[in-house]
């Protein structure tokens, strides 16, 4: 487990980092928690000629309050996005998916910005950036361009990201008072999910006012129940509604087959999954 | 004169609680483990694999590889001679068994994907590495069979010149061996007028997964060639380079420094090794290789992977009357060190703990194009277990009774002890119905049972099942004897020796191999109670060929029954060197001496002296008795007479989400009989563990291969181990019934939980399900497996064979790391 030798820059702006890239292009790779770049490194899967490292730049760490939205910074760590009151407050399927991310070490050293620009869509940060209408905050040569969710995922570890840029920060819109739940189904508990349903719902007095309902590892990229969700608002919360309303999930997914099981399995567990998590986000007392 | 304490009477330390000494140094990586060690121009070997499961070598250019930067050689099999050695198998389980050659690396053709083809020595780890990616190797892919199902087939074969993939064919006949009647006309009785279960159960392939990755040194500079391996095996290992390689036995000295684990899997004479060991003797240079965990995953051996076609006849009352197994086995690519013995092993365990009239079992075993396989943590015995608790529970079903009753109706009782079974083992102690009425209790049974036909009546989507497991095992190899009329290729005996220094301290020497399981600790309880000296003054040497020069090392849970007996005895040998010199020394007869709390006193009197007074007394022998010997130090070897048969009563508690099929343990209970226990937190480790390893056989765990002979499940990531986050917190008690064999009344604990576990897991899944028409689900019992078992009624059948990529969209990650790609010609 011994990588290819490589050189590495660890830059302390992003405008360095931005350089670097300039100069070394599709020879680098950019690293910041190391979350999945090291054991590819370690496996000899890729040898790139240069590892840039992100971790000294300290503009790139950190949760701050932008009014009707908050930005998480994108080498800031699962174990700090988890635990944070601003994230709780105002995107609380965030810090419930966060929390679920494999295991402690893993959180202590992953970023938040680093998972999403790796594009797993069984990672588990994907399919709540979606859900709460995130822009993705990404710096270039050309200077800074934001694009929304639809436009960031666009294929298995493919996103909007050039190699010439970085993806800085993540911009989630508050979701102030919604209540959240992550359901992820795994075997083992540091496993990818085999499917994850994130669901965040604004009530009041009864009425689902709103909802947003992403789905993990469903597709090459993280999706959106809009059927579902559409199915919900506008709706007295009830059993009866939930279950109709989840009985979409699986319409227009495709889902993988693989060792933890094949795609007509994932999509009855999705509709499922899709259920719970609604039901465990209102609180309900039903299952 | 050194002040030894003195012991109370009563020894102390037999059951006592102790902390691992051990522990300190090898959780806090103060020891040095095969891979921390480094000698001065030591080399680093890399292997170059073979990413095909079968194929033609047709070519092999170095040249790239020898100009990288701190490469000192790169090799293929045309550059080594027959001193190169080759791998051995221990155990031909028949005369006529066919048995590939197997050389430490490929010559013409490989026979498994990742089979080494050539190897690189450099400088470094990082240059023989990288150097190993530019070998190129041209290859000619040939079929390949990979499943048992196929290879009997014989349409593919994994040996073309062998003509067959059949390896041996080995038959136990209860009626030949006069040990119980036939099994056809059991079946066919039953069959007119009883009842005949007939069922076929998988053993999925599994992987030892250490924690330790595979190590191997060489130092080639002294004047003995010192090999340093993480093994369970030193001494085999010894045996095995020396009657291979040509190099007189004198002249290797091998050493297994602590080894981090092993559960069967370094149980093996491996090709590293023997590369290792030819390459420094080539350079004339230390030499080291440490495999990658992929390396680890993909050429280490895997373990299980059997098919198991059974027959059980009973009377419609539910006394069984016949079991028959047919078993097909997977030897892999060759026929490792123990491979074909390890279904063997379980030949006399199907019948269990129960009273068959006739038993016949038929194992053939098979070559694949596939990693070999050999022994993983209970070695045909989880698989015969398996076999038969499953069984039992479906002859409940059948009867009509709960399954702990059918399992009574069965069973050996209590005074029919010792018990020949009709495989023709005796079995020396044993209480089943006590061990099962402590468990029942203990897992509050009637209660959970009662919860059970609660959720049934309501629908629940959450269902409840009832698992039972009530297993005996046969462990403690040895007898040399019955070793031998298996055809077993060595012994079983162990050896000890006790030592005392000038100053009182006791050294202990075992031929035991201890690789995390305590026996350094263990063994200091023994010792400090037989001989009475402080547990702090006894020290446990081991696992270094020049030390303790004699041994059959650690596996079949012998360490402590074997080897634990051998050093009483030995100890005793000390008493009794040392007791005509105490008498001398207390101007007393020996007849008036008696042994008491560590010391010899004069009867009557208060005149008495410890052991550390006597060894100092003989180190300067001034005054011993004449004709006797400066030397207390004694030794001792045993063999004991019989194997050795823990048992226990398993109870497990599984809620099964019939939405899902997701399954998660609810209660976990075992009251385990292993006879006399010497440190009591030891055996909570082993049983915890073993359990979860056997837990893990049922849930989580499965070497997976493609079609074309790829390791699917190649990582971590796609090969599911659990963690502490995956499993509960395990109900543990015990019954004590002494093991008769030997002295200290003990029985193997090592493998008990593993053996266990596994059947008492799947039988509550499918109890869950039964009022749905299920009566099977497949291992391991993934959720997919359960929700299909719901919903179409089947066992679950197969998983896709292909890993999720996470790291990578063109490559994944499983089974492609580490080793360069072969130009397919």
């Amino acid at each position: 487990m011994i990588p290819a030798s490589f050189d590495y820059v660890a830059p302390t702006t992003v405008e360095e980092a931005l350089a670097a890239l300039a100069q070394y292009g599709d020879e680098a790779k950019v690293i910041a928690g190391g979350q999945s770049l090291l054991p590819v490194l370690r496996m000899r899967l890729n040898a790139p000629e240069w590892v840039i490292d992100l971790g000294r730049i300290d503009s790139l760490r950190g949760i701050r309050d932008e009014g009707d939205s908050i930005l998480v910074g994108a080498t800031t760590r699962h174990s700090d996005v988890a635990t944070d009151p601003l994230v709780a407050e105002h995107a609380a399927l965030v810090a419930r998916a966060t929390a679920t991310v494999a295991d402690a070490q893993v959180r202590h050293r992953g970023t938040f910005g680093g998972a999403l620009a790796h594009a797993d869509p069984a990672g588990d940060l994907g399919a709540p950036a979606l859900a709460l209408d995130a822009e993705f905050v990404i710096a270039g040569p050309g200077g800074e361009r934001v694009v929304p969710g639809s436009e960031f995922f666009q294929g298995l570890f493919e996103t909007a990201v050039s190699e010439d840029e970085l993806l800085t920060g993540v911009r989630i819109p508050k979701h102030t008072g919604w209540t959240a739940h992550y359901e992820k189904f795994v075997r083992v508990a540091h496993q990818w999910p085999i499917c994850a349903v994130g669901a965040t719902l604004k009530v009041s007095g009864g009425v689902i006012e709103g909802a947003a309902i992403g789905l993990t590892n469903m597709g090459s990229t993280p999706l959106r129940a809009a059927g579902v969700e559409q199915a919900l608002v506008g709706q007295q919360a009830s059993e009866e509604v939930v279950r109709n309303a989840a009985a979409l999930a699986a319409d227009g997914v495709e889902p993988p087959s693989d060792l933890n099981g094949d795609a007509d399995y994932r999509r009855h567990l999705v509709t499922v999954l899709t259920r719970r998590a609604i039901t465990k986000a209102l609180g309900a007392s039903w299952t | 004169m050194t002040a030894v304490e003195a012991r109370p009477d009563n020894a102390t330390e037999i059951g006592r609680d102790r902390r691992r000494k051990e522990d300190a140094r090898l959780i806090t990586g103060r020891t040095r483990w095969t891979d921390n060690i480094n000698l001065p121009g030591m080399l680093h070997l890399a292997m170059v694999r073979s990413p095909f499961a079968h194929a033609n070598i047709t070519g092999i250019d170095t040249s790239a590889a020898e100009s990288s930067e701190g490469v000192v050689a790169v090799l293929s099999a045309k550059d080594f001679d027959e001193s190169l050695g080759a791998c051995i198998n221990a155990w031909p389980i028949t005369p006529d068994q066919k048995t590939p050659d197997h050389p430490p690396i490929a010559g013409d053709r490989v026979s498994f994907a990742g089979e080494i083809v050539a190897v690189v020595a450099a400088r470094s780890a990082a240059a023989a590495r990288d150097a190993a990616e530019m070998v190129e190797v041209d290859y000619e892919e040939l079929p390949a069979v990979v499943s048992l199902e196929e290879a009997v087939k014989d349409e593919v074969l994994a040996h073309p010149d062998l003509g067959t993939n059949k390896s041996a064919l080995w038959v136990f006949d209860s009626a030949q061996a006069g040990t119980g009647g036939s099994v056809d006309d059991a079946i066919s009785t039953a069959r007119q007028d009883g009842i005949v279960i007939e069922r076929t159960y998988r053993q999925q392939r599994l992987i030892p997964a250490f924690m330790e990755p595979r190590s191997v040194v060489c130092d080639p500079t002294g004047e003995q060639i010192t090999v340093w391996s993480a093994t369970q095996i030193p001494h085999i290992l010894r045996f095995a380079l020396a009657a291979t390689t040509g190099v007189p036995e004198s002249k290797i000295r091998v050493i297994a420094p602590d080894v981090g684990g092993g559960f069967g899997g370094k149980l093996q004479q491996t090709p590293e090794e023997m590369l290792v060991f030819a390459m420094a003797r080539r350079l004339g240079k230390p030499v080291k290789y440490t495999e990658t965990r992929s390396e680890s995953l993909m050429a280490a051996h895997h373990g299980r992977d059997q098919i198991q076609k059974l027959t059980l006849s009973a009377t419609k009352d539910g006394q069984v009357t016949g079991l028959k197994v047919e078993l097909d086995a997977n030897l892999g690519a060759y026929v490792a060190i123990v491979g074909g013995g390890v279904p063997v092993l379980g030949a006399f365990m199907f019948n269990a703990i129960y009273k068959f009239p006739a038993y016949q079992f038929n194992c053939q075993t098979v070559l694949t194009n596939t990693a070999w396989t050999d022994a993983y943590r209970g070695a045909g015995r989880p698989e015969a277990t398996y076999a038969i608790e499953r069984l039992m529970d479906e002859l409940a079903v059948e009867v009509g009774v709960d399954p702990l009753e059918i399992r009574e109706k069965n069973w050996i009782n209590h005074e029919e002890f010792p018990f020949t079974t009709v495989a023709g083992l005796t079995y020396d102690s044993g209480d089943y119905a006590t061990a099962t009425a402590k468990a029942k209790e203990m897992f509050g049974y009637d209660e959970l049972r009662r919860e059970q036909a609660e959720r049934r009546a309501n629908n629940d989507p959450v269902q409840l099942g009832i698992g039972v497991s009530t297993f005996t095992e046969m462990c403690g190899l040895a007898p040399s004897r019955v070793l031998g009329s298996l055809d077993y290729g060595a012994g079983g005996w162990e050896h000890a020796q006790v030592r005392l220094t000038p100053t009182g301290k006791v050294e202990v020497i075992t031929g035991a191999s201890a690789h995390g399981q305590g026996h350094e600790t263990a063994f200091s309880q023994i010792v400090a109670d037989r001989l009475g000296v402080p547990f702090e003054d006894v020290e446990v040497l081991h696992g270094d060929t020049q030390i303790a020069a004699k041994g059959y090392d650690t596996y079949g849970s012998r360490s402590l029954v074997v080897g634990g007996e051998a050093l009483v005895r030995a100890a005793d040998k000390v008493l009794e060197k040392a007791k005509p010199i105490a008498a001398h020394l207390l101007e007393a007869s020996v007849e008036d001496l008696e042994f008491t709390g560590g010391k010899w006193t004069v009867k009557g009197t208060d005149q008495g002296m410890s052991i550390g007074e006597l060894s100092t007394a003989v180190f300067a022998a001034h005054n011993l008795p004449d004709g006797v010997e400066a030397n207390l130090d004694s030794e001792a070897t045993f063999d004991p007479e019989n194997f050795n048969f823990p048992h226990g009563t398993h109870l497990c508690a599984m809620e099964v989400d019939t939405e899902t099929g997701q399954v998660k343990m609810r209660k976990y209970v075992c009251c385990d009989d292993i006879g006399n226990i010497i440190n009591p937190l030891i055996v909570a480790g082993q049983v915890h563990g073993g359990l979860v390893q056997g837990i893990a056989q049922a849930l989580w765990e499965d070497a997976v291969y493609d079609d074309a002979g790829t390791l699917v499940s190649g990582s971590f990531v796609d090969y599911l181990l659990p963690t502490a986050a995956d499993t509960i917190s395990f109900d543990i008690d015990h019954t004590t019934s002494p093991s008769t064999t030997n002295t200290l009344g003990t029985k193997g604990v090592g493998e008990a939980g593993t053996i266990a576990s596994t059947p008492a897991v799947v039988n509550a899944i499918v109890d869950a399900l039964r009022p749905m028409g299920v009566n099977d689900v497949a291992m391991p019992c993934t959720p997919e497996r359960v929700w299909r078992a719901i919903n179409e009624g089947s066992a679950g059948g197969g998983t896709t064979d292909a890993a999720a990529p996470h790291f990578d969209p063109s490559t994944g990650m499983s089974g492609t790391a580490d080793r360069p790609e072969g130009d397919v010609q």
